[in-house]
């Protein structure tokens, strides 16, 4: 067990080494256009991992999740939104609201806060369906969310673009987020929580047979992967800047979902692989489209040939590889640290090494 | 107009919305019930047909023509969707197979707008069936009735079919168990063809009475039917035909009442409220109304 | 008949047959015995072709069945009578019976048979338009061999057909498939209930853990030490 301690610290120390090295280097040395890849790579990767904690590990299919982001979005785009502005676009505010203006962290906050609460209400009522029921009734729950977005203007500006929202979202917000994100989404998966998530993803029935309290352990995933979610959402506001409730629907909700299933659902480090792949594929395809270097990566519903290619891969991917690129797997790291680093005292009873 | 004629007026007008919203329903149950598929893509089998029929008009052919021809190309269109993207992946997790139809929507979603360009296009049907008919005090339009009957006509083919005829009742056998119908010698394959055939063109003739209606077709028009078909099916019971059909007229019942019933303040968020009174029924029908209340049993 | 050599059949990664060989000749009643996870309903989910062989062969009358599928193992003539019934629950006792005799040729016929399985099952006769999942779990099972036998198979296989059933029913049932052994049908019997599938079989072999531990006739079997093991340890009587 010291051995796999001592992995897994090595691990985490490469990955940090890793990233917070790419980070440096895409701050001082890269171009703007890669600095807003990047940007958006970070958002990608906690919506994807979030959306895994539900629906990969949990088994509780979302269709909704996208809902979730636009409720970070707004709320915190609306509370970080500078008064003067709040005056001009948002005349029609309720007072105390339009005297409030908060900085980005507490805005985040209160987002995803409000997004969890959400998460309860409609996990109450939904944990308890089963596979493509729970799917429809998610859809709904996007289409709802839709539909309030659009009408209450007072509050979103309808369906006109919400703008003048303040840039705060640097490449170290994001991936912190990230970071904190992956962490904290490993530790729940790896917990006797985890555990009976996956129990109940695998067999409902067995797992209330042991006890295991199936709608108490899925609203918590839910209502953790809404949290992180509803963040993402907020961090894409604020470096967007500008954008109406079409950003949140259908199409975005097909793009996580294809990152999901591509690194394979039930693997944190999978939903990273896929969101890079992903990301990494649209951009080229997009260049290749267009020719003109455009770097969001939310973008609204009106592209061609690249969608196509993506959604082609998708069909590919699920009919050859239908578990993702590393299924319910981790990548095994510690693999790599026991050939690099072979113990010093060989016991032979220790050979199982669990891949982790 | 009195209270009682708009009461009619509005209940046909539910009736019709209800009839389309069944014709819908049932497409996607029949795939369901056998295949344990939800085909999001349902949706652009009445885009296909519709704009296979604009092309035709365009070419200058009949209407009654060109609607056909727009039934048969979504016919068409949804065999040839389930043999490349869904006979690869059958038997896999439900998630996949949804996730699949998906990506078959983007799929054709993005493709007719490569090919037609995203701005809608008018949709050009003859006079008779644009107009109102007028009985007594009453102003009925004349698309809510072909609608309706031909939603009854339809109705009770399909009835026949999966009572009398044998691939009907194979269809229903596959769609109870599975396992039993291939270990029987149901040939599953030519079975579920025609669950997709029927289905897709159910859609078609929908996505005709639909383009009529509205007056114009676009590359996403079969999103909103497709969402609409699926509430349908949920509130009836996934995989239940006769759930399908009562599902699409509460469905369209329920949206007529709200836009009568709700303030005007309110009415935009109608179809808000229809999706929570969803949400609502699935907490004490978890199965949708004609589905089992019970539990999973082992 | 049937033969099988050396098939080695796996759930993913799970080897769940390792090696079965035997066979069943025409006109045999031939019973597979063995506790829960034996392999006993992989090996008949395999000649079904439902379940994929990846290694050695089953062949019907010279016809190797390995890598056919099921539609056309079924019209061959060899059917399955699975574990737990699967009837059609919402199709009538008539549809269902209609169903099993799907995929023949000659419909003429097919009333008659109709008739034939009510004389048997004179229940079915009685419930002919009731829904299947109205039938109690003896009428299920009589209706699930019934189907079977609406296909006029040239080889029976039956699994568990004694589950959960009530002593009675089990006698009624193992009655009818004795009297379909006399009229020269092929069986292969899948059961736990060893005492009664002894009592009826001309040889029967013996599974565990996906091997075939033994086989032979029942008269060989019936002293065999292992087999009286086999009655003490596998169930109550």
């Amino acid at each position: 067990m010291q051995r796999q301690r001592f992995y897994n610290l090595l691990t985490v120390a490469l990955l940090l080494a890793v990233t917070g090295g790419g980070l440096l280097y895409t701050q001082l040395a890269a171009s703007a256009y890669i600095q807003r890849i990047v940007v958006g790579l970070g958002i990608s990767i906690i919506l994807v991992v979030s959306l895994n904690l539900s629906n990969g590990f949990t088994g509780v299919f979302s269709l909704g999740h996208v809902g979730f982001m636009a409720i970070g979005a707004y709320t915190a785009a609306i509370l970080t939104l500078p008064l003067s502005l709040k005056r001009v676009n948002l005349p029609d505010l309720p007072g105390w609201l339009a005297e409030v203006q908060l900085s980005f962290l507490p805005a985040t906050l209160i987002g995803a806060v409000l997004a969890t609460i959400v998460a309860l209400l409609i996990g109450i009522s939904l944990m308890r369906l089963s596979g493509p029921y729970v799917a429809v009734a998610t859809l709904g729950f996007l289409v709802i969310v839709q539909v309030v977005l659009v009408n209450w203007a007072s509050m979103t500006r309808g369906s006109r673009t919400f703008s003048g929202v303040p840039s705060f979202t640097t490449l170290w917000w994001v991936w912190g987020w990230a970071i904190l994100t992956v962490y904290a989404i490993w530790r729940l998966v790896n917990s006797s929580y985890g555990r009976r998530m996956m129990a109940i993803r695998d067999n409902e029935i067995a797992a209330q047979s042991l006890g295991i309290s199936v709608v108490r352990s899925r609203i918590i995933a839910f209502c953790v992967s809404a949290f992180f979610t509803a963040v993402a959402g907020s961090l894409w506001a604020h470096f967007i800047l500008s954008f109406s409730p079409k950003a949140f629907y259908f199409v975005e909700t097909f793009s996580i979902i294809t990152m999901l299933v591509l690194g394979g659902s039930g693997s944190v480090s999978g939903s990273i692989v896929g969101a890079v792949f992903i990301t990494v594929l649209s951009e080229v395809l997009r260049n290749a489209e267009r020719g003109i270097s455009i770097a969001s990566i939310h973008i609204p519903p009106m592209y061609g040939a690249s969608q196509i290619l993506v959604a082609i891969v998708f069909i590919v991917v699920i009919i050859f590889w239908p578990k993702g690129l590393l299924g319910d797997r981790e990548i095994p790291f510690n693999r790599l640290w026991s050939r690099l680093l072979p113990p010093k005292n060989e016991k032979q009873g220790f050979k199982k090494e669990i891949p982790f | 107009m009195t209270s009682v004629q708009f009461f009619i007026q509005q209940a046909i007008n539910a009736v019709s919305i209800g009839s389309l919203y069944a014709l819908m329903a049932i497409g996607l149950a029949m795939v369901f019930g056998i295949l344990r598929l939800i085909n999001f893509a349902h949706g652009d089998l009445i885009m296909v047909g519709s704009y296979a029929a604009l092309l035709l008009l365009w070419a200058g052919l009949p209407f009654w023509l060109a609607a056909l021809a727009g039934i048969a190309a979504s016919t068409i269109a949804g065999l040839i969707m389930e043999r490349i993207a869904y006979r690869p992946i059958r038997g896999a997790p439900d998630v996949a197979m949804l996730l699949t139809s998906f990506a078959v929507t983007i799929l054709l979603e993005n493709a007719a707008i490569l090919i037609f360009n995203p701005t809608a296009k008018p949709f050009p049907a003859p006079a008779i069936l644009k107009n109102a008919l007028q009985f007594g005090p009453l102003r009925i339009a004349s698309l809510d009735i072909v609608a309706i009957v031909v939603a009854i006509a339809l109705l009770v083919l399909l009835t026949l079919f999966v009572t009398r005829t044998e691939v009907g009742i194979s269809m229903r056998a596959a769609s109870e168990d599975l396992l039993a119908a291939r270990l029987v010698g149901i040939n599953v394959n030519a079975v579920i063809a025609y669950a997709f055939a029927i289905g897709s063109m159910l859609a078609g003739v929908v996505g005709l009475l639909w383009s009529i209606r509205v007056g114009k077709i676009d590359p996403f028009m079969g999103f909103y039917p497709v969402l609409k078909a699926f509430v349908a099916s949920v509130i009836g019971g996934l995989g239940s035909l006769p759930g399908a059909v009562l599902g699409g007229y509460i469905l369209g019942i329920l949206e007529i009442l709200l836009q009568g019933l709700l303030p005007a303040s309110l009415t935009p968020f109608r179809d808000g409220f229809v999706f929570a009174g969803l949400i609502i029924l699935l907490l004490f029908r978890p199965n949708g109304i004609l589905g089992s209340t019970e539990r999973e049993k082992i | 008949m049937l033969r099988f050599e050396n098939v080695h059949v796996y759930y993913g990664q799970v080897h769940a047959l390792k090696g079965i060989t035997g066979e069943v000749n025409e006109g045999e009643l031939v019973a597979v015995l063995g506790s829960n996870g034996a392999g006993k309903s992989t090996t008949l989910m395999s000649v079904s072709g439902i379940l994929k062989t990846r290694t050695g062969k089953i062949i019907y009358e010279e016809t190797d069945l390995t890598q056919a599928s099921p539609y056309d193992i079924v019209k061959l003539g060899v059917i399955q009578c699975p574990e737990g019934r699967h009837i059609f629950g919402g199709l009538t006792v008539r549809e269902n019976l209609l169903m099993g005799a799907v995929q023949r040729r000659d419909r003429s016929e097919v009333k008659k048979d109709i008739d034939w399985v009510c004389s048997l099952f004179p229940v079915l006769e009685e419930r002919a338009g009731q829904t299947g999942a109205t039938l109690s779990g003896g009428e299920q099972q009589m209706l699930a061999i019934g189907r079977s036998l609406m296909a006029r198979p040239r080889l029976l296989m039956l699994d568990e057909p004694s589950l959960g059933l009530a002593p009675v029913v089990v006698q009624t049932i193992f009655d009818v498939i004795s009297k379909l052994h006399q009229q020269g049908v092929t069986i292969l019997l899948v059961e736990q209930n060893a005492r009664k599938a002894l009592q009826i079989a001309d040889r029967c072999y013996l599974m565990e853990t996906g091997n075939m531990v033994m086989g032979g006739t029942v008269e060989e079997l019936r002293d065999n030490p292992e087999i009286e093991r086999f009655y003490l340890g596998g169930q109550a009587q």
